[in-house]
């Protein structure tokens, strides 16, 4: 860890401030940006403790849906009645990730923005392009078994490991954000997620310092909410494959994925094809996929996985 | 004492203490956060620094420079350690690994310096400051690529002869009614205990004390006193409490020696610890290992022939994985054959792990033995009781001294509900979720060795205990409170054991299934001769003398146990040596699985519903402790079966995935109910005690049994570990 500078903001607005500072990263529940400044990959040299600032409730907005605060804990998110009734998808895939203890605190903003967990990102000694923009990329023919086989390049195959921001993709989910400047503005989940191409290290459409203050889900939709996470062991491991699904009585449905692709892959122009069954829906959800020898066994997991959600919520 | 003929009656029968299932001694202390683990032995030390290793980025070649000049120049550092200011450096005898690079680099992760400094912080700051370069050179890292170039290895101190051969195996296999010829392979394996390798190293004069984690400190005085050149008298070890070992602490790794090296190098105590990625790629490992198995048996299900052959690899000198082990005594059979092969690899080190040879051996063996009973068309079970033996197999008229597998599988299979099982695969379901169950035998050696302790009794009564064993969450301290307090005739809870420091008399300490046992012989001795002296000092005969409530009686003479101490604490010290019964008897403990596995199906996850351990090991000393290592080596082997491997870039040469997020251990909802059974018996060839390990016999046969299950449940026979739902996938579309 390089020595690093800290302060604690009390507003918003004092926050997306004080990021102008060069260097500057806020801290929120820390349960990944600290692992990684130990390890010399993140280091910033001044850090904006934004726990707070408040942007820790869940109100409703004016058209039926629900307002989340940056800041609101997973473990409270998962909990949350509101949530549980009318997003059960969110709540599933939130208890599907991490352990109690770091759900306690991790926050809502800081689940979207977590880093991938590619093991090679992790070793400083390995050339990384999203760790070290250029050096190239260690998995693509190394140990990729856990890695991205759809949106990804030959830049890099790492994965989003988010659980929480798979179900916000089923759910049409909104971001908000507030800039240095005091400006602003919304971006819908399905937009704010960057694919690698040949700068990984962008992995949002975040401004530089742009601050997250809350994420909006839109009225509920109904349907039966699935959230099957497929792994080796039964807890806290990341997802090879993990399926998020609302269905609906007509035979249709919304289907995202995590554990496949650079962020929550989801194609909403192929969901037309979930009445006609997981194969040909599947085969169209992953059209483009380029798997390595190691990892293509996701593509049949997918398929399978959908199968089986769809099977066990049809029947 | 010299133990040579068969124990007759003797205190310890009495079972007051003994064989009660008693909680540890020292579990509040654990439970409470105040027993002090190596690093968190801060009262010990004052100005102490903090040291940091700095591992090599590549895993073969040399070092051609440190530029050291920015790390000097960090704010609070107050030495640097490479291999150029370190003077002369030898290895230790147990492990061949070189502790501190330079020139050469041997392996990843290597330590390459160690840098000193007034914080922890500011130490791991300035090591990556330094700069090192490399010039690399090429490596050998891949096992498949290497195996033919394999050589037969000279003999080692512990495990299986390199080549075992009785009767006409190539002969009689050829000839056999129904073979298998089957290749298994077991991947790199780590430790992954949760304390890591953790020193504080202080210095006074030319007289080195270290706080350390360390399974045996015999061998910790003897390596680190040859590493560094200095005289054994000179060195102290102390590990009170360690957070696991599973045999990847057995002796002196990096910490100790880079420890001893910063605190001369500061002229201050030093603590250190390892980082958690140079536990999976600066210590040791269980190491890969291919495995060809071949049985041939009659069609009535009598085997005939069966041979074993397995290949691993190591850095120069390191020893083989000698996973032929079991093969040679656990079945019947005229004609065997085991034959181990070696290769060079420039991995880290592979070492012991949790009985090593026996663990990965019967990983494959017994899912060879369920491949053949399905060839047989025999139920698992039935086949496995057909081929028993109560001789020892290579040597004809050599009994086994206590052998009750048939007894083990039969109580298992009972009480498993074994009779339910389909034998054939995927005809059992269950929702989305296809049901298996499988089995496998369970074997493992009873060592014993010579041990030594010193009892103090003093005028209240209360005895104190003092022995280098060590406790690596094993149930060390309470088993030994419960033999002195046995043999003195007094409640536990008037014994104060002091054990985990050289300076007390040597043990052979915690490794190889032989600390339990050896250990408390030796407090047996010595309290033995306590008893003698006790007897002597009040006058009465010692070989009528009882020992018991506090009390020393002799028909209506009776004496409080004090007053034998009243005019001064009453001291004896002896250690327990053995004769010969261990080459007149197989000593070997034994066991049964059967696991129930769910597999879903339409993913493949593998999860455990539900399993069964016999054990047959002796006298159990404490079932509660026991039976705790027990269900501790069954998960052990569930995550052997399901999850783990450290996977090797072969490009690189390193383990990964060098992290416990990337090397998965089983989590509280991978394990069911887990469901112990300990046969009672006694094995008095052993010692006066009784009584054998336990701690490593519960992890071998639980992948197998694991796998057995999945077959059962999906129809797909995976031989490659570990069982992931990729495999299976591959196997079924």
């Amino acid at each position: 860890m390089k020595s690093f500078t800290y302060e604690r903001a009390e507003t918003p607005a004092q926050a997306a401030a004080a990021a102008s500072k060069p260097g500057a990263k806020f801290l929120a529940g820390g349960t990944n940006l600290l692992d990684l400044m130990k390890l010399q990959i993140e280091t910033p040299t001044h850090l904006i403790d934004i726990g707070r600032i408040g942007l820790d409730k869940i109100e409703p907005t004016p058209d039926g849906g629900l307002r989340i605060g940056a800041l609101v804990r997973n473990t409270d998110l998962a909990a949350d009645l509101r949530i549980r009734a009318d997003y059960g998808i969110l709540s599933r895939a939130l208890l599907a990730g991490a352990s109690g203890q770091l759900r306690n605190k991790a926050t809502t903003a800081g689940n979207l923005l977590q880093r991938t967990r590619c093991p090679y990102f992790y070793d400083t000694n390995q050339p990384c392009n999203k760790r070290s923009p250029g050096s190239g990329c260690s998995a693509l023919a190394g140990f990729s078994r856990q890695l991205a086989v759809i949106g990804c390049s030959d830049a890099c195959i790492a994965t989003h490991p988010s659980d929480m921001a798979v179900a916000m993709m089923a759910l049409d989910a909104v971001i908000e954000t507030v800039k240095p400047d005091g400006k602003t503005r919304q971006i819908p989940i399905s937009g704010f997620y960057r694919l690698p191409g040949k700068t990984p290290h962008l992995e949002t459409n975040l401004d530089k310092n742009e601050l997250i203050t809350s994420v909006v889900l839109p009225t509920p939709v109904g349907g039966i909410h699935v959230y099957h996470k497929v792994r080796d062991r039964a807890s806290y491991a990341f997802a090879l494959v993990s399926v998020g699904a609302i269905l609906f009585k007509d035979g249709g449905g919304r289907i995202a994925l995590g554990g496949v692709a650079p962020r929550p892959w989801r194609v909403p122009s192929a969901e037309k094809l979930i009445p006609k069954g997981a194969k040909e829906f599947a085969s169209r959800l992953m059209e483009g996929a380029r798997p390595t020898k190691e990892n293509a066994f996701k593509l049949t997991l997918v398929q399978g996985t959908i199968e089986g959600a769809l099977t066990e919520n049809r029947s | 004492m010299k133990f040579e003929k068969p124990a007759g009656i003797n205190p310890i029968d009495q079972l007051k203490i003994i064989g009660k299932p008693t909680d540890r001694i020292e579990g509040p202390l654990k439970t409470t956060g105040t027993a002090k683990y190596a690093y968190e032995n801060n009262q010990e030390v004052t100005n102490v620094a903090y040291g940091y290793i700095l591992g090599s980025a590549i895993a073969k070649g040399t070092i051609t420079r440190i530029d050291q000049s920015a790390a000097k120049a960090a704010p609070g550092v107050l030495a640097i350690v490479t291999a150029a200011n370190a003077g002369t450096l030898n290895t230790g005898k147990f492990y061949v690994s070189r502790f501190l690079a330079g020139p050469q680099i041997d392996h990843y992760h290597q330590a390459v310096a160690v840098v000193v400094a007034e914080s922890f912080e500011q130490a791991r700051a300035a090591a990556s400051l330094l700069k090192v370069d490399y010039k690399k050179a090429k490596g050998s890292f891949d096992l498949d690529a290497v195996k033919d170039l394999a050589q037969t290895p000279p003999p080692a101190q512990f495990g299986p002869p390199p080549q075992t051969l009785t009767g006409d195996f190539e002969g009689a296999f050829k000839t056999a009614q129904v073979k298998l010829d089957e290749t298994y392979t077991t991947p790199d394996q780590a430790h992954a205990m949760m304390e890591p390798h953790a020193t504080i190293a202080k210095w006074e004069g030319d007289k080195l004390t270290c706080w350390c984690s360390i399974q045996q400190m015999n061998w910790g005085v003897r390596d680190l006193a040859n590493i560094l050149g200095i005289p054994k008298e000179n060195i102290r070890l102390i590990a009170s409490y360690i957070g696991g070992g599973f045999g990847g602490k057995g002796t002196v790794l990096a910490d100790l020696v880079a420890a001893s090296l910063a605190a001369r190098a500061a002229g201050r105590p030093v603590k250190l610890a390892l980082q958690r990625p140079l536990m999976f790629n600066n210590t040791i490992h269980r190491p890969k290992t291919i495995q060809r198995i071949r049985i041939g048996a009659d069609h009535d299900g009598k085997i005939t022939a069966i041979g074993h052959e397995s290949w691993s690899g190591n850095l120069p000198g390191g020893r083989t994985e000698p996973a032929t082990a079991s093969t040679r005594l656990l079945y019947a059979g005229a004609n065997r054959m085991t034959r181990l092969k070696l290769a060079v690899l420039d991995l880290a080190e592979g070492n012991a792990m949790r009985a090593p040879g026996e663990a990965p051996g019967m990983m494959t063996l017994e899912i060879a033995m369920d491949e053949m009973a399905e060839k047989l068309n025999m139920d698992p079970v039935a086949f496995r009781i057909k081929n028993d033996t109560q001789e020892d197999p290579e040597k004809p008229g050599r009994k086994f001294s206590t052998r009750k597998l048939i007894e083990c599988l039969q109580t298992g299979a009972e009480k498993f509900g074994w009779e339910k099982r389909n034998a054939k695969p995927g005809s059992i379901q269950e929702g989305q979720w296809l049901i298996g169950m499988g089995v496998a035998s369970a074997i493992r050696g009873a060592p014993i060795a010579k041990s030594a302790a010193r009892v103090r009794l003093d005028s209240s009564g209360k005895i104190t205990v003092e022995t280098d064993m060590t406790d690596i969450g094993t149930g060390s301290y309470t088993i030994i409170g419960q033999t002195a307090a046995e043999m003195m005739g007094i409640d536990l809870d008037k014994v104060t054991v002091k054990i985990g420091d050289s300076s007390f008399p040597e043990s052979p300490g915690s490794g190889g299934q032989w600390g339990a046992a050896s250990s408390t012989s030796g407090v047996y001795a010595a309290c033995f001769k306590l008893r003698e002296t006790v007897a002597s000092q009040l006058g009465l005969n010692v070989g009528k003398a009882q020992f018991s409530d506090g009390k020393v009686s002799d028909g209506d003479r009776s004496f409080a146990l004090g007053d034998a101490a009243k005019n001064g604490d009453l001291v004896a010290q002896d250690e327990i040596t053995y004769g010969e019964l261990s080459k007149e008897y197989a000593q070997t403990t034994f066991g049964a699985h059967f696991v129930e596995v769910a597999v879903n199906a339409y993913t493949f996850e593998i999860r455990v519903r539900r399993m069964v351990a016999v054990c047959h090991a002796g006298r159990i000393l404490n079932p509660k402790a026991a039976r705790s290592q027990v269900i501790g080596a069954m998960t052990m082997g569930v995550g052997a079966a399901l999850m783990e491997e450290m996977v090797v870039d072969k490009r690189v040469g390193f383990f990964v995935n060098h992290d416990l997020a990337g090397y998965e251990v089983p989590v509280h909802a991978d394990i069911p109910y887990q469901e112990v059974i300990l046969l009672e018996d006694i094995d008095p060839t052993m010692s006066p005690m009784k009584a054998k390990g336990i701690g490593e016999l519960g992890l071998c046969g639980v992948a197998a049994a694991v796998a057995n299950a999945v077959y059962n449940a999906t129809g797909v026979r995976v031989r490659d570990y570990p069982v992931t739902l990729d495999k299976i996938l591959k196997n079924t579309i």
